[in-house]
């Protein structure tokens, strides 16, 4: 074949570069420019978002911080270098700590593992074959053994041929060892999730209410750099097996000010990250900055107060902190990317109702991805956006 | 397939584009492939996905090995209990070889018991071992004691080789409060923490890539990359010593997925691990004509770059001296995996419920015991060596049908394992959502007491509470 001409190289390369993560344009969903005259759907400004902290101030504010932690200093980070710098310091505190998965290695292919094996040796951070069952299976092992393996998968979508792997040896380890007393709990299996524009069938699944309907296992899925470095240290060093889903649109989109020292945040806990007193508000991961936009524009136009809380830990889940919020404001929404039947939604739906009758004063909305696949041009009708999550505050605090 | 690895390619393509200023120095190992152009007149093609694979001219298929060229099985004692190399020998004491010896009668003595105890509804499942003594005990006392082991479940003989008490897997089999599994697991699902051995569980293959990863960890111990992890080898040893993983799995379980993963990690991470396959020709009722077409589980060891022998299952010294060897191999230069295939026959049922003569015939299984058998062929030598005959055959036999039944009666007569344990270790801690479930079901315990039957276990209905009062 004769050689491609160095301008038929260029073009070739610019198409195929995604688009979504062209260096000039780091913030913004350029890809799915929002239709003329939107008002709600319009594309989301991380800049401002107040789920991020865009001071070091508010970053050290955080309660859950160890002290020394709030006394230190914070780095302006994006997610996936909070991600690195979780792995890095866990490789660095832990000998037993491993980091592997297909294409690690030069960096991974969100960059999540970048100049760690460099820094800690190929012995530590390593590539493997492209196979999700054997890199699982052989990180249950490891775990087995007494290591702290952090796994990747390369997508939440290529999830699936682990699955026997993850649901019936990960979860069951422990249980089924009875009082020998061996676990695989120092197992972490990190996994980029949900949609990001242009991902179609293969790029967008966010499969977690699989996982949820498994005993023994941990999921966790950050919605911002400070937790995504928080809730990583605390999956890896946590003696559970830990599922940690990372919203890949998040990776470069979600900036803030981040601590630089290590610290952890609870795997039990959820996060009320504004207060209100109609309607309550609960999701986890992007689908939140979607909530954030669509609770602003409502409480201007309807004037309600809207309490929003990032469950932060899909399972197991914090029931408390949503049945005492929906005990004070009576009615509640949940928004979640995945399709809505048997989605997290539907648990935690089911013991608001269960928890909270009496004090509902509206049906458990839930705003979820519709029964279908993420066709590639179809993703904006299918992903809960401002309008729907607008629309469900409305009709719920007009029942 | 081809679609979803084109479309993963993608992305790392474009991102390695833009951050390539900010490329990491990465150690490049020694088993990179280099993608090194080749010469116009080159022998060689020098594709980085085969470097070694020379040019020619002729267009011919590889063939896979006909019948008459089938790897050859390793073997050490003919069916007449004489040793034909007599230089390698037996490589055994006549002490040694008796223990080997009793072990495994005292595995087919339990297993006979058992299957019949299973058979009055005793037991709620069993299986045996029959035709694969030689294996699992052969194999486990070439082992040292440190080293790791996963099973598939037809490997009982590994556990009493490693010193598993006839009291340990009565335990385990009437799921008494004494049960190392904590009455969790069905019969036969053995684990134990001292003797290294890993809890069986049913799904067939998943612990090949366990092994590989275990390997994995024990490698970086053995190069003192980690600290040693675990309890220290058997109190005779006082220096550590090089721990390699094995794993066992039978030819029906090489077809699944996971087999090739774990050969396929083991390889290119270059851990010490043995993978032991036992090809006893059926896997339930599916002949290994329905399994595979190639020259059985060995002929596959070579495509993974995986040194393989294919050994006489039947001969207790060819497994013996394999494993001891493929030991030896797994720890050289730090670390690589070895396949053993076993051949052998599957004398018993696949299980209690099963019944094999559904698909084979009752003559051909009956051959196979008369014809040849691991216990037998041992005996021979032993009776050629002059230490052994009928007397004390008989006198081993009727002793240890005795030691069998008295382990069997007490451990059913022990009381199941308190309730709480069927909610503990789920997760390391006890989660809220559990504590919820346990008050509901302590509260159904009470309000029901006659709707339950729970006087055969620890602490009877009380078994929760004692759980939800320690908050």
């Amino acid at each position: 074949m004769a050689a491609r001409s160095p301008a038929l190289r260029t073009l070739s390369r610019s198409l195929l570069r995604p688009q979504s993560i062209r260096p000039s344009h780091p913030h913004s969903r350029c890809y799915s420019a929002a239709a003329a005259g939107a008002r709600l759907n319009v594309p989301l400004e991380y800049d401002s978002t107040p789920l991020l902290h865009h001071t070091s101030k508010a970053a050290l504010a955080n309660p859950e911080l160890p002290e020394h932690v709030r006394k230190g200093q914070t780095k302006r980070i994006n997610l996936y270098t909070a991600v690195n710098e979780a792995l890095r310091h866990a490789l660095q505190t832990d000998e037993r700590v491993l980091v592997f998965g297909e294409d690690i290695q030069f960096g991974g292919v969100f960059r999540c593992t970048m100049n760690l094996a460099a820094d800690f040796g190929t012995e530590r951070v390593f590539n493997t074959p492209l196979s999700e069952q054997g890199l699982v299976g052989f990180a249950i092992g490891a775990a087995a053994e007494g290591l702290r393996p952090v796994a990747e998968v390369q997508f939440a979508d290529y999830v699936f041929p682990a699955f026997d792997q993850i649901h019936n040896e990960a979860a069951k380890y422990r249980y089924r060892s009875g009082s020998t007393g061996v676990h695989c709990g120092g197992l972490t299996i990190r996994m980029p999730c949900g949609s990001v524009g242009h991902g179609a069938l293969y790029h967008t699944q966010s499969p977690e209410a699989l996982f949820t309907h498994t005993p023994g296992l941990r999921v966790v899925v950050p919605r911002s750099p400070v937790q995504a470095k928080g809730l990583l240290l605390a999956s890896i060093r946590t003696a559970d097996p830990v599922l940690f889903m990372e919203p890949k649109i998040l990776y470069r989109a979600a900036v803030e000010q981040v601590p630089v020292d290590a610290y952890e945040l609870p795997l039990d806990k959820a996060e009320v990250l504004k207060t209100g007193k109609d309607v309550t508000i609960i999701s986890y991961g992007t689908p939140l900055y979607t909530c954030s936009a669509a609770i602003a524009a409502a409480e201007k136009d309807f004037g309600c107060s809207v309490e929003l809380i990032d469950l932060r830990t899909i399972y197991p889940w914090d029931r408390e902190t949503v049945l005492n919020s929906v005990k004070k404001t009576g009615r509640a929404i949940v928004v979640h990317e995945s399709m809505m039947n048997a989605g997290v939604g539907a648990e935690v739906a089911a013991t608001i109702q269960e928890q909270a009758f009496l004090r509902l004063e509206a049906p458990v909305k839930r705003v979820a991805g519709w029964a279908t696949h993420t066709g590639l041009v179809f993703e904006k009708i299918i992903i809960p956006d401002v309008t729907r999550v607008y629309d469900a505050i409305k009709k719920t605090i007009e029942y | 397939m081809s679609f979803r690895y084109s479309a993963r390619r993608l992305r790392p393509q474009g991102l390695a584009v833009l951050s390539s200023r900010a490329q990491p120095f990465v150690r490049a190992p020694t088993w990179q492939c280099r993608g090194v152009a080749s010469t116009a007149n080159a022998e060689k093609v020098l594709f980085p996905g085969a470097l070694n694979s020379e040019f020619t001219s002729k267009l011919e298929f590889l063939q896979p090995s006909k019948s008459k060229d089938a790897i050859s099985t390793y073997r050490c004692l003919n069916q007449y209990g004489e040793v034909i190399d007599k230089k390698m020998g037996a490589d055994t004491t006549d002490g040694e070889a008796l223990e080997l010896y009793k072990n495994m009668v005292k595995l087919s003595v339990m297993d006979l018991l058992m299957f019949e105890a299973q058979r009055q509804g005793r037991l709620s499942f069993y299986m045996v071992s029959a035709g694969e003594e030689g294996i699992a005990i052969g194999s486990a006392s070439a082992l040292h004691p440190s080293d790791v082991i996963f099973t598939q479940y037809r490997e009982s003989g590994v556990y009493l080789q490693r010193g598993f008490t006839l009291a340990q897997f009565m335990n385990q089999l009437f799921a008494n409060s004494s049960d190392n599994g904590l009455g969790r697991n069905m019969p036969v699902h053995y684990g134990s923490k001292e003797l290294n051995i890993h809890t069986i569980s049913s799904t067939l293959a998943t612990q090949i890539p366990h092994a590989a990863g275990a390997a994995y960890a024990l490698k970086l111990q053995n190069q003192g990359i980690v600290g040693r992890i675990g309890a220290p080898a058997s109190s005779t040893d006082t220096k550590e010593v090089e721990r390699v993983a094995v794993c066992f799995f039978g030819e029906g379980a090489a077809s699944e997925g996971d087999f090739h993963a774990a050969l396929n990690i083991a390889a290119t991470r270059e851990v010490p691990c043995i993978f032991i396959c036992r090809n006893n020709g059926y896997a339930i009722s599916t002949p290994t004509s329905d399994q595979y077409r190639g020259d059985g589980i060995a002929s596959r060891g070579a495509g993974y770059g995986i040194s393989t022998l294919r050994v006489d299952g039947n001969d207790i010294f060819a497994v013996r001296h394999a494993v001891k060897r493929a030991r030896e191999l797994a720890l050289q230069d730090g670390g690589r995996p070895v396949l053993i295939e076993a051949m052998a026959y599957r004398v018993g049922h696949h299980s209690t419920s099963d019944d094999s003569f559904a698909y084979r015939a009752r003559v051909e299984v009956e051959d196979w015991k008369r014809r040849d058998n691991p216990i037998t062929r041992l005996r021979k030598w032993l009776e050629g060596r002059g230490v052994w005959d009928d007397a004390k055959e008989k006198e081993l036999r009727s002793g240890t049908r005795k030691e069998v039944l008295k382990a069997f009666e007490e451990a059913e007569k022990a009381k199941k394992p308190s309730i709480k344990n069927a909610f503990t270790d789920v997760w390391e801690n006890i989660t809220e959502e559990q504590r919820a479930h346990m008050e509901e079901m302590n509260d159904i315990l009470k309000r029901y007491p006659k709707e339950y039957d729970l006087e055969g276990y620890e602490g009877g209905a009380k078994g929760l509470e004692e759980l939800l009062v320690k908050k």
